[in-house]
């Protein structure tokens, strides 16, 4: 049982040291406001591990474990075997893990439990590199993004989490901004409420991986959805459902405009975003239509 | 009630200390992210409109929206990093960020 | 009770279903594969009430079994030689939080090269991961060994988790008769399963595995120590129980014949079986030799190593490993540091590497060597033991060059 030293609103202490202006802080509250208590939490190394704490010290609330930065999944997936044979039904089991330690180092393990349909709700928060080490590229990494891996930018663009996770054809997977909380914490819901695995890709802007002011940080993930960056929609039962769509895309500008991690392009280079983005998204949306 | 208040009705009106092995954490605690603000967040109340939507874009979840008070926007000090979301999101920017005195 | 023919994979099941285990994650490999298969069966079939998680990798069994047991059951896996290297990295998430889990290793080398068959190189490589490790002489060992394991393990004085190692194909794959006690008896001795240190439970929450800093490192280290330390007496205690309830002795390092011998060969796992007979062969030649089989490698029993072997001049220590690089073999290693005060003769012997057999004549060259060496006749030993004469050209390649 917790000794509750400094009590919070919430589940989630006050006072954690993640940067000013953390998406990823933002998320972590909303989530565990939607989940409640009845909620045992599985955290790998990276960011989110300034939740778990320091010493006898945690930010959390609930129930939870650290484990290794490859079996977030698969240690959702023990500690919900374990409930099972209890008879427990009811406490919602969730991982939140970065996007390294879900589509490089733990695509496997999240395969695993996604494949034997284990009830587990998986939150990746995609701050779009290994922040916690020191803002290397992961393969989450948008396409000419400088990292310190990729100095000059990366060559290549990024893995697609969530059609990986629909291949496995899971009962719920979503994407997720916090530009829209109400939409997040809905898409929450679901998840808890979805019997078997669930999957929700949330874009988390980093002030100090991505070289922006923290003020920014909520606009940066609107502009990222207006600028076609980031789709927000829901796969349920097999369908598919776009939850927002721009009539017009905003010059991608206006998103990588304020970033330093893009700052190093040149106007050839930019207008080479532009055009992969905009075909991106179109390409993007054509395929969503057509799945169902 | 919380599920953890009514367990330590049900079993443990007294809490226990027990020795554990391995590195477990049992305090509940929070930083004083308080004091890495360099810039304050400071709301003129006259022209906030009480929206709350600079409490639900907090990321410390540190702003309280009390209607009937003239000082209606309510911000823990001890936790604000000084990250200007608030001020950034305020829809008639009646929020201004100041330099930290002292 | 009642006697049952079964290889050591099947008992190895037959124990892990009688201690109830309510969870089962495994991945199959050679020699290990019908451990996995044979759980599933039982779970499939309603006779162990638990539920089978088919993980995609060794990392993931090892890493439900921990979180399943942090969440209040016993949780069961099993795996050998590249699975086990694949764990390792969760071993000591297991050993480090505490998790009193029992898993069977049956023994494989480590690739390169690819071998399906018996060393201890798997087991060896991670012997300094906190883990318990118990090493079986024969199917009725296996059984009884993982008995006791989980009786250790989950001791309030250990909580330290336990490899039980079983020989590939040597014992895994070898039918023997054996005496399977009733289900009640089990449960009197192991009794149902308590988390007793840290758990994941809503209802009481703690967060568990978080950043430690070096100022609090040292000392889980240190208790990790003394969990081990505390365990050479909890595995004797156990083993004295098991005997009273069971009707089987144990040790924690048996002495075979050691108390007048003039040599002695210490040795682990299934070859201790052909060591014994070796014994009592050159005993009737009036060769006084002996065998100390080492049933408990971690924690290392010193004290019990020293208590046998002090006194005999000449000793030889067999390791089924390479140890390559070391000066030898990592039982010979403990074996000397155990020895260190104590002046005598001690012989590192390296051999039954990716299956290959330890006979007999082996084991007897080894013997008249020690004897040779405590006479004086002889300087040298043969310390890779069944060595090809011409190791260095064993493949040719045709090259263009
Ligand atoms: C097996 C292993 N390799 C490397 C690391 C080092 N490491 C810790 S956190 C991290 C990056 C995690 O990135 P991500 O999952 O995206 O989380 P973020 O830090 O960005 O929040 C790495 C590489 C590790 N802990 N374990
Ligand atoms: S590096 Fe980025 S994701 Fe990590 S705590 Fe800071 S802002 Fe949050
Ligand atoms: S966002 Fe601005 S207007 Fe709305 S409550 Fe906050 S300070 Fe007032
Ligand atoms: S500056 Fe940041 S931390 Fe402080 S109240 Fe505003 S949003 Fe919250
Ligand atoms: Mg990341």
């Amino acid at each position: 049982m917790y000794d509750v030293q400094h009590n919070s609103r919430g589940l989630v202490s006050h006072g954690v040291s993640a940067c000013a202006g953390c998406g990823m802080e933002l998320i972590m509250r909303n989530v565990l406001e939607v989940l409640g208590e009845d909620t045992i939490i599985l955290i790998p190394p990276g960011c989110s591990a300034l939740f778990s704490g320091f010493g006898n010290e945690t930010a959390l609330k609930i129930p939870g474990f650290q484990g290794n930065l490859e079996n977030t999944a698969a240690c959702a997936a023990g500690v919900r075997a374990a409930l099972n044979a209890k008879g427990n039904k009811h406490t919602t089991v969730l991982a939140f893990a970065g996007d390294g330690g879900t589509v490089d180092i733990g695509i496997q393990s999240l395969s695993g439990v996604l494949e034997r349909r284990d009830k587990v709700l998986y939150i990746c928060y995609d701050n779009e590199a290994y922040m916690n080490t020191g803002i290397q590229a992961s393969s989450s990494t948008p396409y000419f993004a400088g990292t310190t891996t990729t100095p000059s930018g990366k060559k290549t663009g990024r893995k697609d989490l969530m059609q990986i996770a629909i291949a496995h054809d899971i009962p719920y997977a979503a994407t997720a901004s916090i530009n829209n909380l109400n939409d997040l914490k809905k898409k929450v819901q679901k998840a808890k409420d979805t019997d078997g695995p669930s999957l929700l890709h949330i874009h988390t802007p980093c002030p100090t991986g991505w070289r922006y002011e923290p003020a920014k940080t909520i606009e940066i993930a609107r502009a990222a959805v207006q600028t076609g960056c980031w789709i927000l929609y829901e796969y349920e039962a097999g369908k598919v459902t776009i939850n927002y769509r721009q009539k017009e895309l905003k010059p991608i500008e206006e998103y990588i405009g304020f970033q330093g991690r893009f700052g190093n392009l040149s106007k050839e280079q930019k207008k080479e975003i532009q055009d992969y983005v905009t075909k991106q998204y179109n390409k993007y949306i054509i395929k969503l239509e057509a799945m169902n | 009630m919380t599920v953890m208040q009514k367990q330590q009705e049900k079993h443990t009106p007294k809490p226990q200390k027990f020795r554990v092995y391995g590195p477990v954490a049992t305090v509940y605690g929070s930083s004083n992210t308080g004091s890495w603000r360099i810039l304050c967040p400071k709301v003129d109340y006259e022209a906030c409109i009480k929206c709350g939507t600079c409490a639900r874009s907090c990321p410390a979840n540190i702003i309280d929206i009390i209607k009937e008070q003239s000082e209606c926007v309510v911000i823990d000090f001890d936790y604000c990093k000084g990250c200007g979301i608030c001020a950034n999101e305020c829809p008639v920017k009646c929020i201004s960020m100041v330099v930290e005195r002292g | 009770m009642t006697y049952k023919m079964m290889d050591g994979n099947l008992a190895a099941v037959e124990a892990m279903k009688m201690a109830k285990v309510q969870v089962v994650s495994a991945y199959p490999i050679t020699p290990q594969s019908n451990i996995a298969e044979k759980l599933s069966d039982l779970v499939a079939s309603g006779e162990l009430k638990a539920e089978y998680i088919r993980v995609e990798s060794e990392h993931s069994a090892l890493s439900v079994a921990t979180t399943a047991q942090l969440a209040g059951v016993r949780a069961a896996t099993a795996t050998a030689s590249n699975g086990l290297a694949l764990m390792h990295e969760v071993l000591g998430m297991t050993s480090g939080n505490r998790v009193p889990i029992v898993m069977p290793v049956v023994n494989r080398g480590v690739a390169a090269p690819w071998t399906l068959w018996c060393e201890h190189g798997d087991a060896m490589a991670e012997r300094d991961m906190g883990w318990m490790q118990f090493y079986c002489e024969n199917v009725q060992e296996v059984f009884d060994l993982i008995l006791m394991a989980y009786k250790a393990a989950e001791d309030k004085d250990v909580l330290t988790p336990a490899m039980v190692c079983l020989d590939g194909f040597f014992l895994s794959h070898s039918m023997q008769k054996i005496v399977v006690p009733k289900q009640e008896l089990v449960d009197n001795f192991i009794g149902g399963y308590k988390s007793q240190n840290t758990y994941l439970d809503t209802e009481d929450p703690m967060f568990i595995c978080d950043l430690t800093g070096s100022e609090e490192y040292t000392e889980m280290k240190y208790q990790q120590k003394v969990a081990m330390d505390n365990a050479i007496g909890v595995i004797e205690q156990v083993q004295r129980e098991f005997e009273e309830r069971f009707g089987r002795k144990y040790s924690i390092v048996e002495g075979y014949r050691t108390e007048d011998a003039d040599v002695v060969l210490v040795a682990l796992g299934s070859m201790c079986g052909t060591g014994k007979h070796v014994v009592n062969k050159l005993r009737e030649k009036g060769k006084k030799v002996g065998l100390a089989k080492v049933t408990v490698f971690r924690p290392f029993p010193a004290e019990k190593i020293r208590e046998i072997l002090s006194g005999t001049r000449c000793i030889g220590v067999f390791d089924r490993s390479a140890g390559i690089g070391g000066q030898g073999g990592p039982v010979w290693s403990e074996v000397c540091a155990a020895m260190k005060d104590i002046s005598c003769d001690i012989r590192n012997y390296t051999g039954g590497l990716g299956g290959r057999d330890v006979s007999p004549d082996n084991i007897e060259k080894i013997f008249d060597e020690l004897l040779e060496i405590s006479q004086g006749k002889r300087k040298n030993h043969t310390a890779w033991i069944d060595l090809k004469e011409n190791a260095m050209d064993i493949r040719q390649v045709i090259k263009n060059v």
